[in-house]
């Protein structure tokens, strides 16, 4: 033993580093492998922010133009015009409408598996959310255009008009023509983003310490109250921060949307008229196009676009967060 | 119901013990019995925790419940408003009495019960929130608004808890998360004060605090106990002499039901205890 001691010490803490030791394989394996992520990513963001400007520097079009609601991007066409207003208002609206419908179901998912449910429901609905998410998007246009795109057309198909007894008609919406539709995409996409605001939304929950939920009960305050204004204003950062991924999520979404939205290049009108949006215009344009010509660009203008949402919904959820912190 | 000799000979001679203090009413402030015990007896699931407990504790009086891990003292102090009734399992025999009434009665508004019965637990749990929306959130469920109402009950409860002078100044900016420990603890005690109750539970309240906070917690609760019944669980055997009129020991039996081995004045639990046990515990030779 005491030998064994020496020899360390004989070593000591200044020995020099065998050549193993200094090459360290595994530290370099992971190094590169974290390393060569950050490259992809950066090289892939120059990349689509070049090409994305593209529009910009070699065709000249002005942001004006952009921000136009004219889309006519084929060179045949007598005016020319890459107006990205339909598509970006179409995912912003479209999107929105889905969160209006996904969050308060998701949200009170949620409440019910952390606060209600007993361990049996807990262990069913839990495992059918993952499911869920597992379900390519393919599956849910699929349903969309045989079950939900039938069902509106035939069952919405006169106006409605909302009157009130001075001010008139206040509200109306015309009737669905064939049931694709910015509700068709709106109602796809609140079913696929359940899982996502749901289970954030869970943990944010379950985070809210047991002592705090007992600290308020034995106050004498009844189990709604402690949720309604406890647990939901203690977890709110998560519950935002479970939106937002939602968001990003639905934005994000081409396939089932573009299956069941219609795609007509025209502003939004109304929830029961066909809209299209940034992403479902790409899958359906990219096809048609020749590399370098301004009609591509202008699809490249709009996936910077995207690139844009997405991160700063990131930068978003990063400042919930943040704030969670300082709080 | 099979009984062991050692649980119960002593809860005969308890009633012995509390008669008296009844009749003089040295130890407490009043003679008005504010809880009363009979036969509780606590089980989770199969396994009984408490067994059979019967005692007073009088109004405006502090009681202290001593005894080893396991004994039962804090199930037994859950019980008094009905804390219990959140464990899965968890079920209460006997009758819980305040001021007469039998609180487990399965009719009994456990939230109105609980407003009269407040409780301090052992690690301070403030709000996520505000020190002002902390010591007004009771009140707030409670239904109320008033502006000047609220401000000045979050006032007296935190001049109560001893506790005004070292926030008044950001009662709205700082959150109780952003307290020290102590500071805590006493939040959590002004929080219960302002749902204005009867009887103030605390479970080992000074148990997570350095021994300063601790003596700033033993001497809110001498000054509390002119307005209030308290019922505190404690593991420190000097904090049970320094705070309390009256104290309880409980401990394990052989088959790990916790019970009461005797009740009686403080000062004579820990000078002349009746029991070996009591004695054993008190002199540090068990527990």
């Amino acid at each position: 033993m005491a030998q064994l001691t020496n020899t360390y010490r004989a070593t000591g803490l200044r020995a020099a580093p065998s050549l193993r030791q200094r090459i360290d394989l595994p530290r370099r394996v992971v190094f590169g492998a974290a390393a060569s992520m950050i490259f992809i990513v950066v090289l892939l963001l120059a990349f689509i922010t070049w090409q994305g400007l593209q529009l910009f520097i070699k065709d000249g079009v002005s942001i004006g133009q952009i921000l136009s609601p004219t889309w006519q991007p084929d060179s045949t066409s007598p005016n020319l015009s890459f107006g990205l207003l339909p598509f970006i208002a179409g995912t912003v609206y479209v999107t929105a409408l889905a969160l209006l419908i996904s969050t308060p179901v998701s949200v009170g998912l949620a409440l019910f598996l952390s606060e209600v449910a007993p361990g049996w429901a807990r262990a069913i609905v839990q495992p059918a959310l993952e499911i869920f998410v597992g379900i390519p998007s393919v599956v849910w246009g699929w349903l969309g255009i045989t079950i939900l795109v039938p069902f509106l057309s035939h069952t919405f198909h006169g106006g409605m008009v909302l009157s009130l007894p001075i001010a008139g008609d206040v509200f109306r919406v015309p009737g669905f023509l064939t049931g694709f539709s910015w509700l068709a995409g709106s109602l796809v996409l609140s079913i696929m983003i359940v899982p996502t605001i749901t289970s954030v939304s869970y943990d944010a929950f379950r985070a809210v310490p047991q002592e705090l939920r007992t600290g308020s009960l034995a106050l004498g305050t009844t189990r709604w109250q402690t949720i309604r204004h406890l647990l939901i204003p203690s977890a709110l950062t998560g519950v935002l921060t479970a939106i937002v991924l939602g968001m990003t999520r639905a934005a994000g979404e081409a396939l089932a949307v573009q299956m069941v939205i219609g795609n007509s290049p025209s502003m939004p009108a109304a929830i029961t008229q066909p809209v299209t949006t940034l992403t479902s215009q790409i899958t359906l344009d990219m096809g048609n196009t020749v590399f370098g010509e301004p009609w591509q660009d202008a699809l490249w203008t709009m996936s910077l676009v995207l690139l844009v949402i997405s991160i700063s919904s990131v930068v978003l959820v990063r400042v919930i967060n943040k704030r969670r912190m300082g709080a | 119901m099979p009984t062991t000799a050692t649980y119960t000979e002593p809860v005969l001679r308890r009633i012995d013990v509390t008669a008296p203090l009844v009749a003089d009413g040295s130890a407490a402030g009043s003679d008005q019995i504010k809880i009363a015990t009979e036969h509780v007896s606590i089980k989770y699931g199969e396994k009984v925790a408490v067994k059979d407990v019967t005692l007073t504790v009088q109004a405006r009086s502090i009681l202290a419940l001593i005894g080893p891990s396991g004994s039962g003292k804090s199930t037994f102090l859950r019980c008094f408003n009905r804390m219990n009734d959140l464990i899965p399992g968890a079920k209460v025999q006997g009758q819980v009495c305040l001021d007469g009434e039998n609180v487990t009665d399965q009719d009994v508004s456990v939230v109105e019960l609980r407003r009269r019965v407040g409780m301090v637990f052992q690690r301070p749990n403030p709000f996520p929130m505000s020190i002002y929306e902390n010591v007004a959130y009771g009140p707030r469920r409670r239904g109320m608004n008033g502006r000047r109402q609220l401000d000045e009950l979050v006032e007296t409860s935190l001049k109560r808890a001893a506790l005004w002078d070292e926030v008044k100044d950001d009662l709205r900016r700082k959150s109780g998360l952003a307290l020290s420990g102590g500071q805590q603890q006493r939040l959590c005690i002004a929080r219960v004060l302002a749902t204005e109750p009867e009887v103030i539970l605390m479970d080992e309240p000074a148990s997570a605090l350095d021994p300063v906070s601790t003596l700033r917690i033993e001497e809110l609760m001498r000054e509390l106990r002119e307005a209030y019944t308290i019922v505190i669980v404690t593991h420190n055997m000097q904090q049970a002499a320094r705070v309390s009129d009256v104290t309880a020991f409980f401990t394990m039996a052989d088959d790990r039901a916790g019970y009461l081995v005797e009740v009686g004045p403080t000062g004579r639990i820990f000078t002349r205890p009746t029991e070996r046990l009591t004695e054993d515990y008190i002199s540090g030779r068990f527990g």
